[in-house]
């Protein structure tokens, strides 16, 4: 069986949607914060496939641009955890809600 | 195209955007600076000569014929100017504002000036962004910056909040608009706005979903309704003039992109309905849990949600007519949501940021601080669009496009839901005139000293609102930069 | 320097005056104690434009200039544009306004002294010249109607200047309200006339209004007819004028008797072409203009206010002017209109003068009588406690002598050639119209009236014994030099002014330099009669003697009565005339009419019919949906839990939406 472009976009629907369900049901900052990274790389697994399928490296340079922003996006997310933590000495979503109504 | 060739073109594209390089250059010398003279006085004049020299130059080049840049990855002159300047007003009048603030609440630290000018930097990339990889990087760019400008006092357990909500949202949208700008890729085989129209071919059903997911990013930005619900509880803990910041600048750069992707690569109406649900909702929305609000930070919140629906209302017209409305609102509101979040920042006293002041807070203070109170007369009805005001006109220039495009179901709401807003508006100024001091509040004691240049910048913002309303030139001006010549300029 | 800079000076000057004195009163407290810092600053945003006005006016080339600045508002047919007209029309008005306006704002210096809302009198007071500017300079209809309703504002605010008093605010309300009915009709004209023609700029109205149909012509100019009574005080619109003298004296004689009323006059005047095609209405206009005149005028000898009496005298002019205009001399109307600002303004500040010192008087009055338990309040505008007050004020007196003798035609002073020219103008017309020779009569009785009560008013303030308590010991002081150098001025003015109109006796009319000025025959913007009957040389002479002998008699009969009587002479008139005299002194009942025929019946009605109807469906209908709307808001509040994984959800449910549609939609 070859394994032709529908494979890969169809695993990284897969992977993006894992990723949407685990912000949305898990509790732990870190882990909402993995899914989020892990949306991102799914996408980046299209773009690569969708480049390769092609023949153009657009898509590719692109993949790079998200990779450092994803560095960049860590740095700055576990920054504002790691104040948060500080603060209220939590990491659940469900306690952080200062602010509402 | 040999190399000899690229690095002479890459010189002519420093040039025309000198502004966009030299802000981020200076960003990059006060990160510099800062290391070795910490919180040196300097810093903020510096920020604030990068913005204004940005502003000065991109004023100028408002009546230019529009071109690109670094191979079509960035548009200059016209549009990209005006919202350029757009950006760099608002980030002007910040620095100004935000400079006295910083050092009342105990942080006035290098790194904020760094960082506006890294996000403004991010905003005029989104902006002008004339491809999908430029989008992309300067919406990211911008939005870490203000993750880490709403986190900016980190003891403080409701910045950190907000900074932790607006991130995870802000990083969960992303995923989103990512994955549309890959399907959009897929589908057309090209990144540039201008390419994608002819080259969609028939890959029409991933075409869609990625111009769905990525107008889901865009909405967010904007604060939309259903994608807005960030935006109160970060309005609420972010310093106060950085929320006006927030809340002119990075929506104008988004709207700008939003605007040129609509103009540029989705001629066809298929978003209209999708624009014109999300926009009805938005107002009703917005508007309506306004009413409701005792935080002044968090219904200035709502409030920008229901103008970011007005505007969008203009951009459901799908005319040039429309983005040209839209384009102007974009001014217009700017100018208000600065003065009135300055203003607001001027009048806190409870050492909160404001995150916990209450309207109540504020009865009577129109006849301790006139000049402040006195503005906020023109910001609020200026916001509710009353004439002769800016707001007002604003209002028909993007509830008239969208008569014309047979929305006329659309502007009556918006006009309806406009009404229901001066009642919150109007109430603002009914606490800070017609209602005695409240005595378990002891403002009395507490003294408002209000800067002078801070004063400048909210009499300058009164002064603009009222030219606004009455010189409705500015009008013809963004009209200008859908004339046709457009398109023609690029390659 | 061309009109097209000058005349952004000239509207904006007063403007920045106007915002620096609000706002510095505004938000400098510490300020609004500097009077000399304020009254120069207003002052100065007047002499300026005045003499800026002056250069346009010398330097005019007879073709009328209009300055565009920019245009307003474009929506489907109609453009409005802030543009401005100068012709010879405008200029004479505007040197009116700005010139005596000046003098006036340099008398206020001195006049309100004192006053805790100083800062507060010359913002309005600037902010008045600015409107009127515009109305009298605008070249369209609606920036006319702009100015029209701010000199309406202003006066609202000017009249309840002092607003502490319930008294002044009702006043004050009244003239609005009033004015109200005749903007309404100047509205509906206006919307006539951009239904017919398509356009409000003079240019298009002035040329194709006169052809148009001729019941939509009569129509309209009724219409613009109606607005003028409501500015210009004409029956049945006049009663709010009179009260509006519980404003400051200065505004009394600024805007209740120089400026703000005649802009019905200029109305008219500028829609002059228009107004002479519709020759219905014309004797209309004559013959309210006339009533006006001698019913204003028989009140005026029963009041014994003194700014009563200038403020009936002044309703009474106006219907002189207007019975000028409905014999179709509007440029006699618009002679009489500058001298009338002349010597009213001059008789106006005289009396401010007077009061200034009576209110002295009292003063005084009241410190020397609280030892003795008495307050000593009197009202300093009585002229029955004036009398003898011409050895304390010489200045004040001579100029209100000259005044008073102008305004009664006295030969060779300026009343005299306006009035007279008006007379003759209605004389001529009565040889092609019918109601020519009753106006003409009606105006000769009213010469005769105005010279018997104005020198009434002379007497009585400047001659005689001193009548308020204890005369002997309380002596008033005349005014300081701000306030006698416009009186002077204008006064001069007033002896010299009616120069410019010499009749058509002398030179078969080629002295008459204001006819050749702003008559259509001669290039000007005014249009006349055409073919007009000709009044033998003779003929003219006589009238003009007649004139002169009426004046004459009427100011000899009134010294003589009223020397020799005193304030008593009234008693007889009252026994004389009995009922006609208690009706004149009770200014004919009109606002008792008025109460009772439209306000009873209005107010009876709402509080009947429509205060229950608007409490029960009008404002339930609207306070349910408020209150639907806000617990809506309530509720939906708490969608907002505070909690980002619900707000994350929010986004899917978002995203779902947004495909679906993209997809099906």
């Amino acid at each position: 069986m070859e394994v032709t472009l529908n494979w890969y976009l169809m695993l990284s629907a897969i992977l993006f949607v894992i990723g949407v369900l685990g912000v949305l049901f898990r509790r732990n900052v870190i882990v909402i914060f993995m899914s989020v990274e892990l949306m991102l790389n799914a996408v980046n697994l299209t773009l690569v496939a969708l480049a390769q399928h092609m023949g153009d490296t657009t898509g590719q340079i692109l993949v790079f641009f998200v990779i450092s922003v994803a560095a960049a996006e860590a740095a700055v997310g576990l920054a504002i955890i790691i104040a948060i933590f500080r603060n209220q000495q939590t990491v659940d979503v469900t306690e952080i809600n200062l602010f509402k109504y | 195209m040999d190399l000899t060739q690229s690095f002479s073109s890459l010189g002519a594209d420093i040039i025309v955007s000198a502004p966009l390089v030299l802000t981020m250059v200076m960003g990059l010398v006060i990160v510099v600076l800062d290391a070795f003279r910490r919180n040196h006085v300097a810093t903020p004049w510096i920020a604030a000569l990068t913005l204004a020299f940005g502003l000065v130059m991109e004023i100028t080049r408002i009546g230019a014929a529009s071109g690109t840049a670094y191979y079509d990855l960035l548009r200059v002159g016209g549009m990209a100017a005006y919202v350029n300047a757009l950006i760099f007003g608002s980030g002007l009048l910040t620095v100004i504002l935000a400079r006295p603030y910083l050092e009342s609440i105990g942080h006035h630290i290098g790194e904020v000036y760094a960082l506006i000018l890294f996000a403004s930097t991010g905003m005029i990339v989104l902006g002008t962004a004339n491809s999908l990889i430029t989008i992309f990087v300067g919406f990211e760019t911008m939005s870490i910056c203000l993750y880490i400008l709403t986190g900016l006092v980190r003891t403080n357990q409701g910045a950190t909040e907000s900074a932790l909500k607006y991130f995870l949202l802000g990083a969960f949208a992303t995923g989103f608009l990512l994955y549309g700008i890959a399907l959009m890729y897929g589908a057309t085989g090209t990144m540039y706005l201008h390419e994608m129209q002819s080259a969609v071919g028939d890959h029409q059903t991933m075409f869609r979903s990625g111009v769905g997911l990525l107008l889901v990013g865009f909405l967010f930005k904007v604060s939309a309704v259903p994608f807005h619900m960030w935006t109160p509880d970060v309005y609420q803990g972010a310093p106060t003039p950085l929320v006006g910041y927030m809340s002119t600048a990075s929506k104008s750069a988004a709207f700008a992109s939003l605007i040129l992707v609509l103009y540029l690569a989705l001629p066809s109406t298929q978003w209209i309905g999708v624009v014109a649900v999300i926009a009805l909702l938005t107002m009703v929305i917005g508007n309506v849990i306004a009413l409701a609000q005792t935080n002044v930070k968090r219904m200035l919140a709502y409030s920008s949600i229901a103008h970011a629906g007005y505007i969008l209302v203009g951009l459901a017209a799908g005319s040039p007519e429309g983005y040209s409305g839209a384009l102007f609102y974009l001014l217009v509101y700017t100018v208000m949501n600065i003065g009135a979040f300055g203003v607001i920042a001027l009048l806190e006293w409870d050492g909160t940021q404001g995150s916990e002041q209450s309207l109540d807070s504020l009865s009577g203070i129109g006849y301790k601080k006139p000049l402040l109170a006195w503005s906020m007369v023109f910001f609020m009805f200026g916001l509710a669009g009353f004439p002769p005001l800016g707001g007002f006109i604003g209002k028909v220039a993007v509830f008239g496009p969208a008569i014309h495009s047979g929305l006329t179901w659309l502007a009556i709401v918006g006009v309806l839901t406009s009404a229901v807003s001066a009642y919150y508006y109007l109430r603002v100024l009914v606490v800070f005139f017609m209602k005695e001091s409240n005595p378990d509040v002891a403002t009395d004691n507490i003294t408002f000293s209000v800067p002078g240049m801070s004063a400048a910048v909210i009499v300058l913002c009164v002064i603009m609102l009222i030219v606004l309303g009455i010189v409705p030139t500015f009008l013809d001006v963004t009209a200008s930069f859908f004339d046709g010549n457009m398109l023609a300029t690029l390659p | 320097m061309n009109a097209s800079t000058l005349i952004p000076v000239i509207l904006l000057l007063p403007l920045a005056g106007a915002l620096f004195c609000g706002l510095v009163g505004l938000f400098v407290p510490a300020l609004r104690q500097r009077e000399g810092l304020i009254g120069v600053v207003g002052t100065a945003m007047v002499i300026v434009p005045f003499l800026a006005v002056l250069y346009l006016f010398l330097n005019f080339d007879g073709g009328a200039i209009v300055v565009e600045f920019y245009t307003w508002m474009a929506a489907g047919d109609l453009s409005v544009a802030f543009a401005y007209r100068v012709d010879q029309l405008s200029l004479v008005m505007t040197l009116v306004v700005t010139g005596v306006g000046g003098l006036i704002h340099l008398y206020s210096i001195g006049y309100m002294h004192g006053d805790p809302g100083y800062w507060r009198f010359f913002a309005y007071l600037n902010l008045f010249i600015f409107a009127m500017l515009n109305l009298v300079l605008g070249d369209n209809l609606v920036v006319l109607f702009l100015g029209w309703e701010g000199v309406g504002l202003c006066s609202y605010l000017l009249i309840g200047f002092w607003y502490t008093d319930l008294k002044n605010s009702a006043a004050a309300n009244k003239a609005f309200i009033m004015n109200r009915v005749g903007d309404f009709c100047f509205l509906l004209a206006m919307f006539l006339l951009f239904r017919e023609l398509g356009s409000l700029d003079f240019d298009v109205l002035l040329v194709q209004g006169p052809s148009l149909d001729e019941g939509v012509l009569y129509l309209t100019v009724f219409l613009l007819f109606m607005g003028a009574t409501g500015k210009s005080a004409q029956i049945p619109l006049f009663t709010w004028l009179p009260d509006a003298m519980a404003g400051p004296t200065p505004v009394s004689a600024l805007i209740h008797a120089a400026t703000m009323v005649t802009s019905g006059l200029y109305l008219l005047a500028r829609f002059s072409p228009l107004v002479l095609a519709a020759e219905g209405i014309m004797a209309f206009i004559a013959i309210i203009g006339a009533l006006t005149a001698i019913m204003a005028a028989t009140i005026a000898i029963t009041q014994n206010d003194i700014k009563k009496v200038l403020a009936y005298s002044t309703v009474s002019q106006l219907g002189f002017m207007f019975l000028a205009t409905g014999v179709g001399a509007f440029f006699v109307a618009i002679f009489h209109v500058v001298m009338h600002a002349f010597f009213k303004g001059c008789l106006f500040l005289g009396s401010g003068s007077v009061i200034h010192a009576m209110h002295d008087v009292e003063h005084q009055l009241s410190q020397k009588l609280e030892p003795e338990g008495h307050t000593g309040k009197f009202d300093p505008q009585d002229m029955r406690t004036m009398g003898g007050l011409k050895k304390f004020m010489p200045s004040t007196r001579i100029t209100f002598l000259i005044a008073t003798l102008a305004i009664a035609g006295i030969p060779l002073l300026s009343g005299f050639f306006s009035k007279d020219e008006i007379l003759f103008r209605a004389f001529e017309s009565a040889s092609t119209n019918d109601y020519g020779m009753l106006v003409w009569i009606v105006g000769m009785v009213t010469a005769f009236l105005t010279a018997v009560y104005m020198i009434r008013a002379y007497v009585l303030t400047f001659e005689g014994e001193p009548r308020w308590p204890k005369a002997d010991t309380i002596q008033p002081h005349e005014s300081p030099w701000t306030m006698t150098l416009p009186l002077w001025v204008l006064a001069i003015l007033s002896i010299v002014g009616g120069y410019i109109g010499l009749p058509g006796v002398f030179a078969h009319g080629d002295w008459n330099l204001i006819h050749h000025y702003l008559g259509e025959s001669f290039g000007g913007p005014l249009a006349e009669v055409h073919g007009e009957a000709h009044v033998a040389l003779s003929t003219e002479w006589i009238l003009l003697a007649l004139g002169a002998a009426i004046a004459i008699a009427g100011v000899a009969l009134g010294w003589y009565w009223y020397s020799k009587h005193g304030p008593a002479f009234d008693d007889r008139l009252r026994s004389r005339f009995g009922r006609l005299y208690r009706a004149a002194e009770g200014k004919y009942f009109v606002d008792e009419a008025y109460e009772k025929v439209i306000v009873k019946p209005l107010i009876v009605g709402a509080e009947k019919g429509l205060a229950p109807f608007d409490t029960y469906v009008v404002d339930g209908l609207v306070n349910a949906v408020a209150f639907i709307t806000r617990g809506l808001s309530f509720v939906l509040k708490y969608i907002q839990t505070g909690v980002v994984q619900i707000y994350a959800m929010a986004i899917v449910i978002g995203v779902i939406l947004v495909l679906a549609m993209m997809m099906f939609g």
